[in-house]
């Protein structure tokens, strides 16, 4: 914290390597249900870290447990090197902005900012400072005197923000802090948490359902599924190197298309796919063998979509191609989304930039084009 | 169709009306009248306050009945005791009835819970009290089960405490239920933030949960103080002969004395007297809105 703001990365870049929140092994059950199933997990000091999952994935029960309100079964939670596993909330260095928001309606902005620090015992006069600094933090010097229900959604969120920021908490605990919000005012905010996160160097730990949202905001994130961390990486490795089926499918959209594998070298691996109707091609190793079934992940931008059959050379620049019928045009706007037949009844989404404001000459419904993908477009999957 | 919603409406709002002036503003109208006569031995024992005679219209308005509260200690002194047991009454009821409504609302069997605490409605008030009598007199329940362990026996009948045992166990139900609604309601992350801030348990009760059920503890404390400021039955049948309460007071005056006019002054200056809390409570909530 003592950095200044200059020197530090745009981004919220971690101040080090070293795990300044630990989690070991952790298992929470209710009822027989494992919310939460042997999770693992280091957090960096200063980092934006993201837990991204569906409903019941036991990203919400992770970060309770973080903040106190939840016991693991079993397993181990540290901050900053001290063991919290069974300390209670209260006695705990970090601080949660809850989904609701949880302002307590019947007092002030400035005395819900003060709570937390009443409660140190801090001096009258600190604590009117502190409320001070964070209602300037969040900009809302002038509503001090309000009570939450006269304020919007967005200065709510702002209150709730700062309150949690009052204490200098080691780690800020973020349960879905945009879903409130609606589209615009979640765009300017998710800038404006990373700004105020920058500034203040505070360890963020957000939980979201919304993958646009984790990828804004993290600077690594933890796909949860089925109590279980599935993949822990950096945004675009997240996208562009899924571990398996289901974080390719989660996280943003993508065509699968199962195949066997036919070839299996070094650096590249050919796989028959009946799905496509042809030969697929993935420019990296993999380990595998010959006959195994394998699933190759392609995202809709990254596909061709032409008249034309591809100029490229299969196996060459081509990862693979195929005829289909275009079936579905969905325009919005920056982007058109194509849905394409194959005659094997897959269907394929391509997405395709509008860069020309007049394009008379784009495939239309019904017309029969190619579908294709550079050699290094895919990946293969084994699971 | 807007004609016959406008009709119904009007009927809706008539009915309610209607009932109220007929059975609660007539009688009360007639009470303020005879407060303002004077007692007569006759047939209704008390005097007109109209006479036409001549030509000539007499109005007469006795205030003596008011005066004479003011003037004679019995009825200060009664009216004092009534608010005081009726206060003390409301207090142990809210000390009772918070615990155990915190408890239901966070309870799974809150509905079960629920059932219980109306239960007692179901039997009738007067045999409440009877059967507070067979607890607590000489020879009964609690005495004979003390007389077994060679203790006592304990004089509870004709005491205060029999009284207050009387109002609390015949109104707790009505401050549990105001409490539990609003308990009920309180979102549990408030706490849980609390919490988070650093309160511990005790600190947040008293910071979040205390003062965000305050209308429920208002409510509650005005369906138990009101009732309890006019009641007769309880201390007619636990309490002593000394244990001056203004319910007592007014039905001597009524039906020992036949003094209607005084005895409707009584009531009026009670129901006055009742008003006000009420009026404060009210702006007081208002003001919180």
């Amino acid at each position: 914290m003592t950095a200044p703001a200059a020197q530090r990365a745009p981004t919220s870049a971690p101040k080090s390597d070293r795990a300044f929140i630990r989690i070991e092994d952790v298992v929470k059950t209710f009822d027989g249900f494992r919310a939460v199933d042997q999770v693992s997990l280091d957090v960096a000091e200063g980092e934006i870290f993201c837990l991204l999952g569906g409903s019941g994935s036991g990203k919400s029960t992770l970060l309770r447990m973080l903040a106190g309100f939840e016991t693991p079964d079993a397993g181990r939670i540290e901050i900053d090197g001290q063991d919290m596993t069974s300390v209670p909330p209260w006695d705990r260095p970090v601080n949660m902005m809850f989904q609701s928001y949880a302002l307590f309606p019947h007092m002030s902005v400035a005395k819900n900012i003060a709570y937390g620090l009443k409660q140190d015992g801090m001096s009258r006069a600190d604590i009117e400072a502190q409320v001070k600094r964070m209602l300037d933090l969040v900009k809302l010097s002038a509503l001090g005197h309000r009570k939450p229900n006269q304020l919007s959604g967005g200065q709510r969120q702002r209150v709730a923000l700062a309150r949690a920021l009052a204490k200098k908490p080691k780690a800020l605990l973020l349960d879905e802090p945009l879903s409130a919000l609606d589209k615009k005012l979640r765009e300017e905010t998710q800038f404006e948490l990373m700004d105020i996160q920058d500034s203040l160097g505070t360890t963020f730990i957000v939980v979201t359902h919304d993958q646009e949202e984790a990828m804004t905001l993290g600077s690594r994130i933890g796909v949860m599924d089925q109590g279980k961390l599935v993949q822990v990486d950096k945004p675009r490795d997240l996208y562009e190197f899924p571990r398996n089926r289901f974080i390719a499918d989660f996280v943003g959209s993508v065509n699968i298309f199962e195949g066997v594998v036919a070839e299996d070298l070094p650096d590249r691996v050919t796989i028959a796919s009946d799905a496509l109707g042809g030969a697929i091609h993935v420019h990296h190793g993999m380990s595998c063998q010959e006959g195994q079934t394998v699933w190759v992940a392609v995202r809709p931008e990254k596909m061709v979509l032409r008249r034309e059959a591809p100029t490229g050379v299969l196996g060459e620049t081509v990862g693979g191609m195929a005829q289909g019928v275009v079936e579905d045009i969905a325009y919005i706007g920056g982007l058109t989304h194509y849905r394409v037949v194959l005659p094997s009844g897959q269907r394929v989404r391509a997405t395709l930039a509008n860069r020309e404001r007049h394009d008379d000459a784009a495939p239309t419904w019904e017309e029969t084009v190619w579908i294709s993908w550079a050699g290094d477009a895919g990946v293969a999957l084994t699971s | 169709m807007t004609w016959l919603w406008r009709r119904g409406r009007a009927l809706v709002v008539a009915a309610p009306v209607l009932w109220l002036g007929l059975f609660f503003l007539m009688p009360f109208l007639v009470v303020l009248r005879v407060s303002f006569a004077e007692a007569v031995i006759a047939r209704p024992p008390f005097s007109e306050l109209l006479d036409w005679a001549d030509g000539l219209l007499t109005v007469t308005l006795n205030l003596g009945n008011y005066t004479f509260l003011v003037e004679d200690d019995l009825y200060i002194d009664a009216y004092l005791n009534s608010i005081r047991v009726a206060f003390v009454s409301t207090l142990i009821c809210l000390v009772i009835a918070y615990p155990m409504a915190l408890l239901i609302a966070r309870s799974k069997y809150r509905n079960l819970l629920l059932m219980l605490v109306i239960l007692p409605f179901w039997t009738s008030f007067l045999l409440r009290m009877y059967a507070l009598i067979g607890l607590m007199s000489p020879t009964g329940f609690i005495n004979s089960a003390l007389a077994l362990a060679g203790i006592g026996p304990i004089t509870m009948m004709q005491t205060d405490f029999a009284v207050y045992a009387g109002i609390v166990t015949g109104y707790l139900p009505l401050m549990i239920l105001p409490l539990y609604s609003t308990l009920e309601k309180l979102d549990e992350s408030l706490l849980e933030a609390a919490h988070d801030l650093g309160a511990k348990p005790w600190k947040a009760f008293l910071t979040v949960t205390l003062p965000l059920s305050a209308p429920g503890i208002l409510a509650g404390s005005l369906l138990v103080f009101i009732p309890a400021v006019g009641e007769f039955v309880i201390p007619a049948l636990l309490g002593g002969p000394d244990q001056l309460m203004i319910g007592k007071v007014l039905w001597t005056e009524f039906f020992n004395n036949r003094d209607w006019p005084l005895a409707s002054a009584v009531a009026i200056a009670m129901l006055a007297l009742l008003v006000a809390p009420i009026m404060f409570v009210r702006n007081a909530l208002g003001a919180k809105e």
